[in-house]
C-alpha cells in the first residue's frame, strides 16, 4: 500500500466535519429509507430489477441496435461508441457545428467517467453543472465524494465561501439563502446556454425513451431551455420495455434518497418542442467504454444490474469512516470499486479494494441484487492472480496449509510469547505469524489448544454425535468456548467429537484473493471432517461455518477442482453453527436451561456472518433469554465492529474507527455483560473495552449457555481452563 | 392541495390565488397560463395574465399555471404530457406553480397512470412530485431550487364521475 493512499485515509479518519456530516447521514439514511419501503416488498422488488436489469445486459448489442432503431425513427441522432475520446470528439463537433459558447449539464456520472467537463473548457467553451451539489464541486475544483449527495462532505461555511467569490459578495452560511443564490446565479446560465448535456436513468429499448429523475428541477431546464440536447447514457442503462422502467423507478428514489418518487420524472422519447417551436436538435450517446467486456464476464456481467442508488455507501461502515475521496475516483463505494476496477483498469482498483472489509451489509441493500462484497474478493483474486500475492502473505499462506508446520508454529507461539501478554490482544492467527503484528499487542495464545485439552474431557456416550470445527481462534486462543461447546452439547445429550487432522478454515486466503490456498485448506478439512456417525458438524465461528456451509464449494468451483464439490457439499449439509443447534436442541426439550436468578441485563452484538450470512441472531438472543438474561439491543446492533480478520491488520486506523463508534453503543446501553457468536468479534471488542479500561464482560453465546445449564452444579463456576473429569 | 367541487370553481379558486399573490403588471409579479382557448377572455380581467406562455414570460413570471392530465395517489404525483414547450416553461420557471387537475383522473399508481400514455406520442412525459427540493447542502432539506417553491395542485370534480 503506497504511503499517500495510507496517508489520505488518516487524514479522512481525522476530519471531524466529514465524520459528522457521514455519521449522521447514514444514521438518518437507513430510518427514512426504511419509511419509504413500508409496504414494499424489496426482495420480490429486487429480483424483478435484477431479472429486467440481468436481461438487459445478456442482451447489450441486441437492446443497443434497437434503441438506435426506435430513436432514430423519431427523429433522435444516436451516436455508439466504446471509446471515451469518442464520445467527447462527438460533442465537440457538434458543439463547433452550432457554433456553440455555452454548455449547462444536468448530473451525468458517465460524463464525469470520461472528465468531459476539462476537454471541453480547454476547446474554449463554458460547461457549467447545474445540479446544485455537482455545482459546489465544480465550483471548487473537486470530485464528487458521493454517488448521490457530490458534496456531502462540504459544509455550509465552505459553501458560502465559494458563492461569494463566485457572485462577488460576502455571504452568510444560511442554506436556504445560498440555494437562492445558486437558483439565481444558475437561472441566468440556463436561459443563456445553446446545448444542454443531460445523463440518462433509463434508456428504453422498445421506445427509445430517455428516463430522468432529478429533485432539483435542472434536468427540466437543461433538457427544455438550450435548443439542442446531448444525452451520454451508459448503455448499462438500456432496458427492453417500456414496463421495465416501473420497478427501477419504485426502487430508486426509495434507495437513494428515502423518497417515494423525485419531484421530478421525465420520460424523453424522441425531439419534443423547443421553446421557439422548433423540434429539439436531440442527440443521444450510447457509451460502452468496457460495459460490454464485462457483460461478457460470467461474474462481473452482475454489476451491470447496478441502478447508481448509492445505498451501497451509505450503509458501508467503512465509507461512513472515510468518505468517498479516500476512493480517488469518480464511482465511489462497494460499487465504485467494481466500476473503477473495470472503467479505469485492474491496477487502479488495488487500494481501494482494500478498504472493503467484507461485511457484507450492502448486499442486503442493493436493489439491483448484486453481490458486492463477492465481486471484490473476485477483484482481489483476479489482483493475486495477475500481480501475485503479497510477499507476507506468499510466505504465510502455505504455512497454514501445512497443518504440521502451521499448529507447531502456534504452540511454539505460545512458548514465545510470555512477555508480551499483557495487551492480551490476539488479531487473525495466521497473519499472526507474519510479523504484521508489529506496534499491536501480541495475541495471547493459550497455553493448551483445544484439541490437546479436548482429549481430557470425559464425555457421556451418547448416540447423537456432532463434530466440532474449532477454528483457530477457539482452538488456538479461546479454547474455553470450545470446552464450553462440549459441555453444553453433552448436557442435551450429544456427544462431541474432534477429528484432529482439521485445520484453517481457509478464510484468511479467501478473503486475501488466494483461493489456490483457500481451496487447498478446503480440501484438507474436508477429508478431516469425512466423520462416519456424526450427525452434525458444530462450530462456534460464524466465519468458519459460512467457509464450510459455503465457501469451500465456491473456492474449489473457482480453481477447477471439480472432483471434491460432492463432497463439500455433503459437508455443508452437516454443518451448522453453535446457537443454532442449540436452540433446536432447546426447542425439542434436550436442552435445559436455567431461567431463574437471572444474571442481568445483557446487550447482543450482531456479527457480519452470523446475521447476513447465517440469518442466525435471533437463535442466540432467544437462547440467551432462555438462560435468564434480559436482553437490551444497542444502536445498530448490526454494524460491522471492525475486526475483519486480518483486515484489523492490513486497515489498522479504519479497524480502530469501526470499533470506537461500536463500543460507544454498546456502553450506552448499560448492560454489565455483551453477548455474541464469533471469536473475531470477541476479541475485537474484548481487546477494545480492555484499552478503555473496566467496561462490559464480552463472552461467547457458548460460554453463557454453558454457564446456565439447569441442574448443573458446578454450572456458574464457569469452564475456564478446567478439565471435566 | 385544495379540492373543489367544478371547474368552475377550479377556476374561482386560481382567479382569487392571482388575486392574493398580487398579480399585475408589474415585472415579477405576472403570471402565464397554459389554458384552452375558451379560457383567453380571462386575460382582460387579470391584470398581468397571459396565455401566450413564451420563455421570456415564463421566465419573468411569478405563477404559471398549468392542468394536469392526471393524478397519481400513491405518491401524490401529477402526470401529463409535457410536449408542447409551454407546459413545461409554466410549470418550471415561475415560483409557484398552480396545477388544475380533475379528480376523476386520479389512478392508484404510475403503473396505471402511464398506461394512458403513448410515449411515441407522448414525447414529453412529466410527473411532477411536490416543488423543486435539494438537500445538497449538509443533506439540509431546501425547497425551491431550480424549479417552484410551491406547488399547489387544485382537485376539482369528483371521483369515478360517470362523465
Ligand atoms: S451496487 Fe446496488 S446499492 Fe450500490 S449503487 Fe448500485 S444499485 Fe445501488
Amino acid at each position: 500500500m503506497k504511503a499517500e493512499f495510507r496517508e489520505s485515509i488518516q487524514q479522512a479518519l481525522a476530519n471531524e466535519t466529514l465524520a459528522g456530516a457521514l455519521g449522521k447521514f447514514s444514521e438518518a439514511y437507513r430510518v427514512s429509507r426504511a419509511r419509504a419501503y413500508e409496504g414494499i416488498d424489496f426482495e420480490a422488488l429486487r429480483a424483478q430489477i435484477a431479472e429486467r436489469k440481468g436481461f438487459a445486459a445478456a442482451h447489450l448489442e441486441e437492446l443497443a441496435e434497437r434503441f438506435r432503431q426506435s430513436a432514430e425513427a423519431l427523429g433522435a441522432k444516436v451516436f455508439r461508441t466504446s471509446e471515451p475520446a469518442e464520445v467527447k470528439d462527438y460533442i465537440l463537433r457538434v458543439a463547433r457545428e452550432q457554433g456553440a459558447q455555452r454548455i449547462v449539464k444536468s448530473k451525468s456520472m458517465a460524463s464525469e467517467e470520461i472528465h468531459l467537463n476539462p476537454f471541453l473548457q480547454q476547446a474554449g467553451i463554458e460547461v457549467t453543472e447545474t445540479d446544485l451539489g455537482e455545482w459546489i464541486i465544480q465550483l471548487a475544483g473537486q470530485r464528487p465524494s458521493h454517488m448521490v449527495l457530490p458534496a456531502i462532505h462540504m459544509t455550509r461555511e465552505e459553501v458560502a465561501e465559494l458563492f461569494s467569490k463566485e457572485v462577488h459578495e460576502r455571504l452568510g452560511s444560511d442554506i436556504p439563502r445560498l440555494v437562492k443564490v445558486a437558483r439565481e446565479e444558475l437561472r441566468a446560465k440556463f436561459l443563456n446556454a445553446d446545448i444542454g448535456i443531460s445523463g440518462a436513468n433509463i434508456a428504453v429499448a422498445e421506445t427509445g425513451s430517455l428516463v430522468l429523475l432529478t429533485n432539483e428541477g435542472n434536468g427540466r431546464l437543461v433538457t427544455t431551455l438550450p435548443p439542442t440536447h446531448i444525452a451520454i447514457v451508459g448503455i448499462e442503462k438500456l432496458v427492453e420495455r417500456f414496463a421495465d422502467i416501473l420497478p427501477i423507478v419504485e426502487a430508486l428514489p426509495r434507495s437513494a434518497t428515502g423518497q417515494l418518487l423525485t419531484s421530478y420524472l421525465s420520460i424523453i422519447t424522441g425531439p419534443a418542442e423547443n421553446t421557439d417551436g422548433s423540434a429539439k436538435d436531440l442527440h443521444i450517446i450510447l457509451m460502452d467504454n468496457r460495459r460490454t467486456e464485462m457483460a461478457a464476464d460470467p461474474v462481473f456481467r452482475e454489476a451491470l444490474q447496478c441502478i447508481r442508488c448509492a445505498s451501497c455507501l451509505n450503509v458501508c461502515p467503512v465509507y461512513r469512516a472515510v468518505g468517498g475521496h479516500v476512493f480517488g475516483k469518480v464511482y465511489t463505494g462497494g460499487i465504485g470499486t467494481i466500476l473503477t476496477a473495470w472503467f479505469d483498469e485492474l491496477q487502479k482498483s488495488d487500494e481501494i479494494q482494500s478498504l472493503c472489509i467484507q461485511c457484507g451489509a450492502c448486499r442486503d441493500y442493493c436493489p439491483g441484487n448484486i453481490d458486492i462484497p463477492e465481486l471484490i474478493l473476485e477483484i482481489r483474486r483476479r489482483l493475486a492472480t495477475e500481480q501475485g500475492l503479497k510477499p507476507v502473505e506468499r510466505a504465510v499462506f502455505p504455512i497454514i496449509n501445512n497443518r504440521r508446520v502451521f499448529h507447531g508454529l502456534l504452540r511454539a507461539a505460545s512458548l514465545a510469547q510470555k512477555p508480551f501478554e499483557s495487551g492480551g490482544l490476539i488479531r487473525h492467527l495466521p497473519l499472526f505469524l507474519s510479523g504484521l503484528t508489529e506496534g499491536r499487542a501480541l495475541p495471547a495464545i493459550a497455553e493448551e489448544p483445544f484439541r490437546d485439552r479436548f482429549r481430557r474431557i470425559r464425555q457421556p456416550q451418547c448416540a447423537d454425535k456432532a463434530a466440532i470445527f474449532a477454528g483457530c481462534l477457539i482452538d488456538f486462543a479461546y479454547p474455553e468456548i470450545g470446552e464450553a461447546m462440549v459441555k453444553v452439547l453433552n448436557a442435551a445429550g450429544v456427544e462431541a467429537v474432534f477429528p484432529e487432522e482439521q485445520t484453517c478454515c481457509g478464510a484468511p486466503a479467501r478473503y486475501s484473493g488466494a483461493y489456490e490456498s483457500a481451496a487447498e485448506s478446503a480440501i484438507a478439512n474436508i477429508r478431516a471432517l469425512e466423520t462416519e456417525g456424526v450427525r452434525w458438524v458444530v462450530t462456534a465461528c460464524p466465519t468458519c461455518t459460512v467457509a464450510l456451509l459455503k465457501e469451500f464449494e465456491a473456492s474449489l468451483a473457482a480453481t477447477g477442482r471439480q472432483e471434491h464439490l460432492e463432497a463439500a457439499r455433503q459437508l455443508a449439509a452437516r454443518v451448522i453453527d453453535f446457537s443454532t443447534l442449540a436452540f433446536h436442541l432447546e426447542q425439542e426439550g434436550r436442552l435445559k436451561l436455567k431461567s431463574e436468578d437471572g444474571p442481568g441485563a445483557i446487550t447482543y452484538h450482531d456479527s457480519c456472518h452470523q446475521k447476513r450470512t447465517l440469518h442466525a441472531t435471533e437463535e442466540p438472543r432467544a437462547l440467551l433469554r432462555k438462560a435468564g438474561y434480559e436482553l437490551t439491543e444497542m444502536f445498530e446492533s448490526d454494524v460491522c465492529c471492525g475486526m475483519g480478520g486480518s483486515y484489523s491488520l492490513k486497515m489498522p486506523e479504519v479497524s480502530a474507527s469501526l470499533l470506537r463508534r461500536k463500543l460507544a453503543h454498546l456502553r450506552d446501553t448499560g448492560a454489565e455483560e455483551v453477548g455474541l457468536d464469533c471469536p473475531g468479534c470477541l476479541m475485537q471488542i474484548r481487546g477494545g473495552l480492555a484499552q478503555q479500561g473496566d467496561g462490559p464482560r464480552v463472552k461467547h453465546t457458548a460460554e453463557r449457555l454453558a454457564e446456565r445449564l439447569a441442574g448443573d452444579q458446578d454450572a456458574t463456576a464457569g469452564t475456564t481452563g478446567k478439565p471435566r473429569g | 392541495m385544495h379540492r373543489v367541487p367544478s371547474r368552475g370553481a377550479a377556476l374561482e379558486f386560481v382567479l382569487e390565488t392571482l388575486k392574493q399573490e398580487g398579480v399585475s403588471d408589474a415585472p415579477g409579479s405576472q403570471a402565464v397560463w397554459v389554458g384552452d382557448p375558451g379560457l383567453h377572455p380571462l386575460a382582460a380581467r387579470v391584470p398581468g395574465l397571459s396565455f401566450d406562455v413564451t420563455r421570456e414570460r415564463a421566465a419573468a413570471a411569478k405563477i404559471g399555471i398549468t392542468e394536469a392530465d392526471c393524478a397519481i395517489a400513491a405518491t401524490g404525483t401529477l402526470l401529463g404530457d409535457s410536449t408542447p414547450v409551454a407546459q413545461r416553461l409554466a410549470s418550471t420557471l415561475p415560483a409557484i406553480h398552480i396545477a388544475l387537475v380533475a379528480l376523476d383522473s386520479l389512478r392508484e399508481n404510475l403503473a396505471e397512470a402511464l398506461a394512458k400514455f403513448d410515449p411515441r406520442r407522448a414525447r414529453y412525459l412529466a410527473a411532477i412530485t411536490g416543488p423543486s427540493r435539494t438537500a445538497d447542502i449538509e443533506r439540509v432539506l431546501t425547497i425551491g431550487v431550480h424549479g417552484p417553491v410551491r406547488l399547489i395542485i387544485v382537485f376539482y370534480g369528483r371521483e369515478e364521475a360517470s362523465a
